[in-house]
């Protein structure tokens, strides 16, 4: 399903913006919040207007459930529609594991799908593993990579999970994100 | 984390899954056998310590076992060091805005 290509003669570059980013991405991170509260974190708006984007989420929590991140005023200022993203729930398990599909509003590609996958260490930080697969997408690939300029929307996944880390850690809203 | 880095086989395995991710442990074998001899063993040890510092993750697709770089940590670090000679000026900022905001 990846990429096939096997070159490793090139150097990598750095600039990883301009880039084609893989089909496939993985992300982790750790939080120091209940299971419960990171999946709330992730499907209510209650957290999501305080983190990341900053947009509304509507969620049907059922297979075959609708899902939709909606824009907030700023970017509807900025031209877009209601819905930023939109997608159908294809399995939940609260509040350890969330598989949907993800389709981003201004990019006309094939659904990519989204694993959130939340671990539990007692006594310890949990981890959240987020995999996106874009297969066929490349312009969603890109702009989900991050590397870019955070200020411009550019820091992608990496980006919303840190700022959810901050938002679950420390109650309030990093630099930048949210609403 | 950093000492996950200081070493020059964890480096060329970072660096060839950022050329390409989604590689298996016979492939990173390959491209680390192309600078040093080293055992399948050896290349696994360097791949799990890279996992325990959070840089690598792995997903399972049939028998493989699949490698990808995980790009969170070092926006930790951007945000812990990096910011942190930004970050007054960005307070200001902020500031301003809410100042402007809360007057209108």
């Amino acid at each position: 399903m990846s990429s096939t290509t096997n070159d490793t003669t090139t150097e990598p570059s750095m600039a990883a913006s301009d880039e084609a980013a893989p089909e496939v991405q993985m992300f982790a991170i750790y939080i120091d919040a209940p299971a419960q509260r990171i999946w709330d974190a992730i499907t209510s708006s209650e957290f999501s207007t305080r983190y990341g984007y900053g947009g509304e989420v509507e969620f049907d929590l059922t297979p075959g459930g609708a899902t939709r991140d909606l824009t907030t005023p700023e970017m509807r200022e900025m031209g877009m529609g209601e819905v930023a993203a939109s997608g159908t729930v294809v399995e939940v398990d609260p509040p350890h594991r969330l598989v949907q599909t993800w389709s981003a509003a201004w990019h006309d590609e094939p659904a990519t799908t989204l694993t959130y996958e939340i671990t539990e260490y007692p006594g310890n930080a949990c981890c959240l593993t987020l995999t996106h697969e874009c297969i066929g997408a490349p312009n969603t690939a890109k702009d989900v990579r991050g590397g870019g300029d955070a200020g411009a929307g550019g820091g992608g996944w990496p980006w919303v999970l840190s700022s959810l880390k901050t938002l679950l850690e420390t109650d309030r809203a990093m630099s930048g994100a949210g609403a | 984390m950093f000492k996950a880095l200081a070493d020059p086989t964890r480096r060329r395995l970072l660096d060839a899954l950022f050329a390409q991710e989604g590689r298996s442990l016979g492939d990173l074998e390959a491209v680390v056998a192309e600078h040093v001899e080293m055992s399948r063993f050896g290349v696994s040890k360097h791949l799990r310590q890279l996992e325990t510092a959070g840089l690598v993750l792995t997903r399972k697709q049939g028998r493989q076992k699949l490698h990808y770089l995980n790009p969170v940590p070092i926006q930790l670090i951007h945000d812990r060091w990096i910011d942190k000679y930004t970050e007054r000026r960005v307070t200001a900022l902020t500031e301003l805005k809410r100042d402007l905001e809360e007057q209108s």
